[in-house]
């Protein structure tokens, strides 16, 4: 009950003293409006940034492996992989046929050539080929239309699934399903469209490219090439069985000896997540701590002025304490009319980042984090609390003989 | 029953360089309640530093202090803070009114000190400030009323915690001779009513309207008399009622 009487008297004094300095306050708390705009921009610069990682990462599906010559993230030098066998297509056979944990497995192959549709053009599309088991095989079937069949896809049909940026690119109006495009010359009708997915590993997602049997694939590009083979587990649950269900069979075709390190890599959505993880964490500390900077400097200006202000009122803090206020009461004074200060301040800031934060969404998908709202508020709490103190203990710690003396 | 009871009070200024200000030297008083006491002295005498120690605003360097029994030569800050706000009220030469705030918010200040509800004090403060003939003036700032109005909200808040004392340093140094008899009739009236009044002043008028004179030259008491009836003035004063 007292200490709140105290507290609402230090709100009363506070507004009191703002009100009369109004440009100084108005001064001193910009401070802290840019200070947390720029903190709160930050943070939501830095959500958005997360976001479009994992959303990127969850494109390579979680519980999708893809099993490689080469690893993703690799420490070792890199002759130690390129000596490694190609990987063929036939394996993604003989998986299917062993793996009990497997959803599906489906063998790609990548390359890269120019798409055409009436007067339309795209240079370097990436153009997969594959076999029906694709769709089930990857963490993607959100499709508009639908995947080749299995039927389609052994008999070397010349039919194709594009992704979203191609059918924007190729189909600015039309509806590009059952319409035939040109893949380097060669005519492929298309039977469905990938939704578009987004995110920042561009050639991962299915946006830019164009997937064909695998056997049409061949005969018109080639068969020579690095070959993927892409598998899915049943469940997320049997992921890591799976794994080693999936080594164990690899190792077999190799005919690796045991004790031998495995000629191949199992490359998973948790190895990226586990290499940038640590790297986006350690950008995102140096980028608040940077903008945090301006939050100090609007701190120190507070100080500044507190301290300006407990010598302006010299007379005041003796009067109050000559007719009875502790030392505690006069601490809590200024303490909460710094404060005030700069809670003013967090808020303005806030009015001015959340819009602020709307014009960001436009570049980078993102929105301001609803705790972000809070830390803001208790920041600039803290910055008023801690900047207020030295000030406020100055006027605590006043003899209140010299006080009143003092003109 | 004693309220003060100053025994060898010394006080030393520390003026640095190893130099040293005996302010008091040795002071000896006793005052009792419902007194009505003058403490002169020219300036330099050591008075203010002897008004100061009465109002718990400083401690002694040597002395024993007993404030209506209790030893308060030793106490705490805080321990000090409470006896000025709830046993002493001040009354300054020059007002010392918090500007910014209105009459009412002024005489309520040592009550929120002393942690009293909202409405309570808003009740003793307008209560108070009626008593001494300010009762429309609640919500005038101190800038908008007359040096002996502005005296008045000061009294108003040094009675407003009923305390054990009023402490009246040169209650009429800033007020005109006329205005100035009024304030000295309130605090005659004030003791009739049963306070006990404290008046520091160099101006021998003005302790002529105490009961009891105490001259203080040189750090100590040089003499203290009892002023007999028929010398002591009185005003007939008109207030507002």
């Amino acid at each position: 009950m007292y200490f709140w009487n105290e507290v609402k008297e230090g709100l009363i004094i506070a507004f009191r003293a703002i009100r009369t300095n109004k440009v100084r306050s108005v001064l001193t708390t910009l401070g802290i409006v840019i200070g947390i705009v720029s903190v709160t921009l930050m943070a939501t610069a830095i959500e958005g940034v997360n976001r479009a990682f994992d959303k990127s990462a969850a494109a390579f599906g979680p519980d999708v492996m893809y099993i490689e010559k080469w690893p993703w993230v690799s420490n070792e030098d890199w002759s130690t992989f390129r000596n490694r066998p190609d990987l063929k297509v036939e394996y993604a056979d003989r998986i299917e046929r062993q793996a009990t944990l497997l959803n599906a497995v489906a063998p790609v192959m990548n390359t890269r050539r120019s798409l055409k549709y009436a007067d339309k053009q795209m240079e370097m599309a990436l153009i997969t080929g594959t076999t029906a088991s694709y769709i089930s095989a990857s963490g993607n079937s959100e499709i508009d239309g639908r995947f080749f069949s299995e039927e389609e896809a052994t008999g070397g049909r010349p039919v194709c699934v594009i992704g979203a940026v191609v059918a924007e690119n190729l189909f600015p109006t039309e509806d590009p399903i059952g319409k035939t495009i040109r893949v380097a010359g060669f005519p492929y009708t298309v039977l469905g469209v990938f939704e578009k997915q987004g995110g920042l590993f561009g050639q991962f997602t299915s946006d830019t490219r164009v997937f064909i049997p695998i056997h049409s694939f061949q005969s018109n590009f080639g068969g020579r090439r690095y070959v993927m083979v892409q598998v899915r587990a049943s469940s997320m649950s049997v992921l890591e069985d799976a794994k080693i269900e999936v080594e164990g069979i690899m190792r077999s075709l190799r005919k690796a000896q045991p004790g031998m390190p495995s000629d191949f890599s199992i490359n998973q959505q948790e190895l990226l997540t586990q290499t940038f993880g640590p790297i986006s964490l350690v950008i995102s500390a140096i980028g608040l701590f940077i903008t945090s900077l301006s939050l100090f400097v609007g701190g120190i200006g507070i100080m500044n002025i507190m301290f300006v202000s407990v010598t302006e009122r010299t007379k005041e803090i003796g009067i109050r304490k000559a007719i009875g206020a502790k030392r505690r009461t006069i601490l809590l004074q200024f303490l909460v009319e710094a404060a005030a200060l700069c809670l003013i301040g967090g808020i303005i800031g806030l009015m001015f980042a959340f819009p602020l934060s709307l014009i960001v969404d436009k570049v980078l998908p993102t929105a301001m984090p609803i705790s972000v709202v809070f830390i803001a508020i208790a920041i600039s709490l803290t910055v008023g609390v801690v900047s207020g103190f030295l000030p406020a203990y100055r006027a605590a710690k006043m003899d209140p003989v010299e006080a009143l003396r003092y003109e | 029953m004693n309220i003060i009871e100053l025994k060898n009070i010394t006080k030393v200024y520390d003026m640095g360089a190893a130099q040293q200000v005996a302010a008091l030297q040795g002071v000896d008083l006793v005052i009792g309640k419902n007194e009505y006491v003058a403490i002169m002295g020219p300036s330099g005498s050591g008075k203010s530093t002897l008004m100061n120690i009465i109002g718990c605003l400083d401690t002694p360097t040597s002395g024993q202090y007993l404030f209506n029994g209790v030893n308060v030569s030793e106490m705490d800050d805080n321990n000090l803070a409470r006896i000025r706000n709830k046993e002493i009220g001040f009354v300054f030469q020059t007002f010392n009114l918090l500007a910014r705030s209105d009459s009412l918010h002024n005489v309520e200040l040592p009550l929120i000190y002393a942690g009293i509800s909202s409405t309570e004090r808003k009740e003793r403060a307008r209560r108070t400030l009626e008593h001494v003939g300010l009762g429309d003036r609640g919500h005038h700032k101190p800038n908008e009323l007359s040096g002996g109005q502005r005296q008045r909200v000061a009294v108003a808040r040094a009675l407003v915690t009923n305390p054990s004392i009023i402490l009246a340093d040169e209650p009429t140094g800033n007020l005109d001779s006329r205005t100035g008899e009024e304030i000295m009739g309130l605090f005659e009236d004030l003791h009739s009513q049963g306070n006990t009044i404290i008046l520091v002043t160099h101006e021998a008028e003005i302790a002529e309207h105490a009961h009891r004179v105490v001259r203080v030259r040189d750090g100590k008491v040089e003499s203290d008399d009892v002023i007999p009836e028929a010398k002591r003035k009185r005003y007939a004063v008109k207030r507002a009622s």
